[in-house]
């Protein structure tokens, strides 16, 4: 096994950049995806054209079975619940029952012998729907006499969250200075390179169905599943086999799921259906779509004293189950004093539903859009008081811990200035001035963008109480057994899709119970075989599956501890586990943990009661949540004749506590990053007045190539968490957390000596092009 | 649209007899009729390249051609690169580089940049990043499959 690099942790497999497990099967095409499955019966979808109106008459071509919501009688709708903030409890028919709500919506499913004969006659279902009036914009639908998308939530507010802290107004009005940003984060799609995939097989002999679908939750998907089709649990396994990225959309529970289970059921037989990319962008979960208006109130020092944030989330048509639709906008309230020192602070933050797409989690959720409002507001207030960002920063950040923010959010640790300060030294600030000002007299437009940001990671069951959720995910169980030949198994909860996390937890285990990672196996993705558990999401499986991998092998530990004390008749403190082997410290007396393992099972007797028989333990970890932290530095040149941004470099100083593989961890960030440049300058779901999308295909909604990537530089500091046991923070967010902030941030800086303002993401060559000729035309107008 | 032509697919060396509508992808035809997973699908409207083979020596995008157009020429998959139980250096360097973390975007990559070297084995560093912009990858950020790329044309030209 391949080891090459060793630092941090002075342990002898964490911390290294270990290769992965994973990748030998991945590289030969010996992946297993959900779309791989043969079938006996295929689906295909007719969705909706129209963004609001009523379904009449459904014609169904001659006699091929489509189902509709008729057919679905005794169905139970998605509701998802969420016990505080007006939350208003909208309902998702399976297939769209009376009325569609967006552009997309499933309204029938066709069903057939293959793909191919699934979509010709979707083609030729008719549907009859009288179009009513669609309201797609969030503001438009908080307007008087905006049309009313669900009778349960009037004014189309689905959810209001408000906070105002004590003694705000007297703060407020002694500022020296308020600094505003209107910003605007325009639509985006998660964009997973596998689409959404469910294939469910019934078992005449059990009468069980197994799905197997593209998904970061399969118990929760069963559980939900279950529900809505009001079946026993038991009768449903469900595995998320190999996952072709998730990045939050595949959280979320698809009536598309229901839908395939339901007729397995009814056919009893197999059902399959694999989503196309058009599908994908106007039908999965879309993300980000929000206003803010943020206002700062800054004493004379320019040191902040409040926050006012007014937050618009547009959350689409219905509302994601678990997370609600909530997930957005009270992520934008609870986190948006970010990593600054501010104890006054008021927001209102309103879910609006509109005839759209629903809107679910996406990598980050809310934090790239506060990160990028703060931090372009950072900056604002830092041209306002002639400061230098650099500056405005460092009198802000907090550096005093732990840290109560105005939300109550306890700040266990974190490393603002130091990672600010490594940033700083590490792009040489005053190299690029002297560079950008020299550029400029050529007419070329440098600029530099500074984010710094913090990333709450691995938070348990108690986070998510506080939100109110009626599903609080937290914990997660680990089940560790070495078997009767020696080797090891870690059945999980979480469901990795891309982490690496067979590797990690096997380095943890590796180190706690003294053998080789290659004798450890990791399963998960299978309701049938692993334990129940939330699955992967929320920069949370290493911490918190790691976290309950760890107290696993830990009992794992004491119990081959035990053994060998017996077996080599010294005291238990005399044995050291290191090699695959119990040695006697001091000596060279030694035995195997295999010959161990073999014994608990098969020669109990000789321990004379005091061990349980078998080698299997089990590890549950539901942590308070810690703060990973980072600074992302971009520079950009911006071609002010096209609006063209190019990314010339981009650097991370990033803290997320221990890192267990410093190779995966680095592809976390970067991966992260690539996502975040795809937020600040090119990704974007584009909606017109009707409803329709215009970004259907890959080459209108435009995910970055690897020529839109510049050189990323990481830089790390490794500061041990004190609320996480393996001491690792999660990162898994992060990069496209900061990477908006900084690269428009760097934008704003290149056209500064236009006195031009983008306060909108993407910042495209339009935007930017539009901004340049507004700020030229009002040149003329005073020249 | 259920006439079905008569044709051999020759994939890794091995033919593959099948019956296929005109209107076939030859990637649902390498994928469903010949049971070679590998190749993956991510857009079938030719840009993301998940789905990328060689044909005759050019890595092409398998949804993008019809499985009738592939009869009888030679076809290689991911599942051809490795040799018994050896790597290919391609696949070995992804592996060294962290070039893959989902693995989905995976088996199109390597067809691409294995079909790229084989014909340029001395193409440079800007048209190598011109070439792997044709294909997405969404989890990587593209940085190490670079540096993969490059690993393995150095051991290519060995």
């Amino acid at each position: 096994m391949s080891a090459p690099e060793t630092k941090g942790s002075g342990l002898k497999w964490v911390g290294r950049a270990m290769r992965r497990v994973e990748d030998p099967a991945l590289v030969q095409g010996q992946g297993r995806f959900t779309a791989d499955l043969p079938a006996t019966h295929w689906v295909r979808f007719v969705r909706s054209p129209n963004a609001a109106g009523k379904i009449g008459n459904i014609g169904k071509p001659g006699n091929a079975m489509v189902i509709t919501a008729a057919d679905l009688k005794g169905v139970k709708p998605i509701t998802p619940m969420l016990h505080k903030f007006s939350y208003k409890p909208v309902a998702q028919p399976i297939l769209a029952d009376g009325v569609v709500r967006y552009v997309g919506e499933a309204v029938a499913a066709v069903v057939a012998p293959s793909e191919e004969e699934a979509e010709d006659i979707a083609e030729l279902v008719e549907l009859a729907i009288d179009e009513t009036t669609p309201v797609i914009d969030a503001r438009d639908a908080l307007k008087d006499g905006a049309p009313q998308i669900h009778a349960v939530a009037p004014g189309n507010i689905i959810l209001e969250g408000k906070v105002k802290t004590n003694g705000f107004d007297a703060i407020w009005t002694s500022a020296a200075k308020i600094i505003t940003i209107d910003a605007r984060s325009h639509r985006q799609n998660a964009t997973p390179m596998e689409a959404r995939a469910a294939h469910a097989a019934y078992d005449a002999t059990s009468g069980r169905v197994t799905l197997t679908c593209t998904t970061q939750m399969p118990h929760l998907m069963r559980t939900a599943i279950a529900d809505v089709l009001g079946m026993p649990e038991s009768d449903l396994r469900v595995i998320a086999p190999d996952v072709g990225g998730g990045f939050g959309q595949k959280m979320s529970l698809c009536a598309e799921y229901v839908v395939v289970v339901w007729l397995a059921r009814k056919l009893k037989s197999s059902v399959a259906w694999t989503e196309d990319r058009r599908e994908n962008l106007i039908a999965s979960f879309h993300s980000r779509d929000q206003y803010i208006t943020l206002e700062a109130a800054f004493d004379a020092n320019a040191k902040l004293l409040a926050l006012r944030a007014d937050v618009v989330s547009n959350v689409g048509a219905y509302s994601c189950f678990p997370t609600t639709s909530g997930v957005e906008p009270l992520m934008a309230m609870a986190e948006m004093p970010g990593p600054y020192d501010v104890q006054q602070y008021q927001c209102l933050a309103r879910g609006v539903i509109t005839n759209t797409c629903t809107m679910a989690a996406y990598r980050g959720v809310s934090r790239p859009v506060i990160t990028f409002t703060l931090e372009r507001l950072m900056d604002k207030a830092a041209t306002a008081f002639a400061l230098d960002p650099i500056d405005i920063r460092r009198r802000n950040l907090i550096d005093k811990f732990p840290y109560k923010s105005a939300m109550g959010l306890e700040y266990d640790e974190a490393t603002y200035k130091e990672t600010l300060e490594m940033a700083v030294k590490a792009i040489d600030v005053p190299a690029f001035r002297a560079r950008q000002i020299a550029a400029r007299a050529k007419g070329q437009y440098l600029g530099i963008g500074f984010a710094t940001f913090s990333e709450r990671t691995g938070y348990g069951s108690p986070a998510f109480a506080a939100r109110g959720m009626e599903i609080t995910p937290g914990w997660e169980t680990v089940i560790l057994t070495v078997d009767p030949s020696g080797f090891v198994e870690a059945r999980i909860g979480s469901s990795p899709h891309g982490q690496g996390l067979r590797t990690t937890l096997a380095q943890i285990i590796a180190d706690e119970i003294g053998v080789t990672p290659d004798v450890i196996k990791i399963v998960h993705g299978d309701t049938d075989t692993s334990p129940y558990g939330w699955g992967t999401f929320a920069s949370r499986s290493l911490v918190i599956s790691g976290g309950a991998t760890l107290i696993a092998a830990q009992k794992v530990r004491a119990k081959l501890i035990k053994i060998a004390s017996h077996m080599l008749e010294v005291a238990p403190d005399d044995i050291v586990l290191a090699d695959g082997l119990a040695k006697v410290a001091g000596t060279d007396r030694s035995v195997t943990i295999a010959k161990m393992a073999r014994e608990a099972y098969t020669q109990t007797h000789r321990f004379k009661g005091e061990i349980e028989p078998g080698m299997t333990e089990t590890g549950t970890y539901d942590p308070p949540g810690t703060f990973s932290n980072a600074c992302h530095v971009a520079i950009v040149e911006v071609d002010i004749e096209t609006g063209h941004t190019k990314i010339e470099r981009f650097l991370v100083a990033e803290d997320a506590g221990r890192i267990i593989n410093p190779m995966i961890a680095d592809g976390q960030v970067v991966g992260g990053i690539a996502q975040g440049i795809g937020n600040a300058l090119l990704e974007e779901i584009i909606y017109d007045e009707g409803g329709g999308i215009l970004t259907a295909n890959l080459a209108d909604y435009m995910p970055p190539t690897a020529s839109e990537m510049p050189p990323v530089e990481l830089h790390h500091i490794e500061t041990p968490s004190t609320q996480s046991i393996t001491k690792a923070k999660g990162l898994g967010e992060g990069g496209c957390i900061g990477a908006p902030a900084a690269v428009v941030n760097a934008i704003n800086d290149a056209l500064s000596p236009f006195g031009v303002q983008i306060d909108e993401i993407p910042a495209t060559p339009q935007r930017i092009r539009a901004a340049l000729r507004a700020a030229e035309k009002a040149a003329r107008k005073t020249a | 649209m259920t006439d079905k032509t008569n044709i051999t697919l020759t994939i890794n060396g091995r033919d593959h007899a099948i019956a296929v509508e005109a209107r076939r992808t030859l990637a649902d035809a390498i994928r469903e009729d010949c049971g070679q997973t590998g190749t993956h699908i991510g857009c079938e409207h030719g840009i993301c390249g998940a789905c990328t083979v060689i044909v005759d020596g050019e890595p092409v995008r398998s949804c993008l051609m019809f499985a009738v157009q592939a009869a009888d020429k030679k076809i290689r998959t991911v599942e051809g690169l490795a040799k018994d139980d050896t790597l290919h250096p391609m696949q070995q360097a992804f592996m060294d580089h962290h070039g893959l973390q989902c693995g989905f975007c995976t088996p199109g990559f390597l067809m691409l940049a294995v079909g790229v070297l084989e014909r340029e084995p001395h193409i440079s560093d800007d048209d190598l990043l011109d070439v792997l912009s044709s294909n997405l990858c969404r989890c990587t950020g593209y940085a190490n499959i670079i540096k993969a790329v490059r690993a393995a044309a150095e051991e290519m030209r060995k």
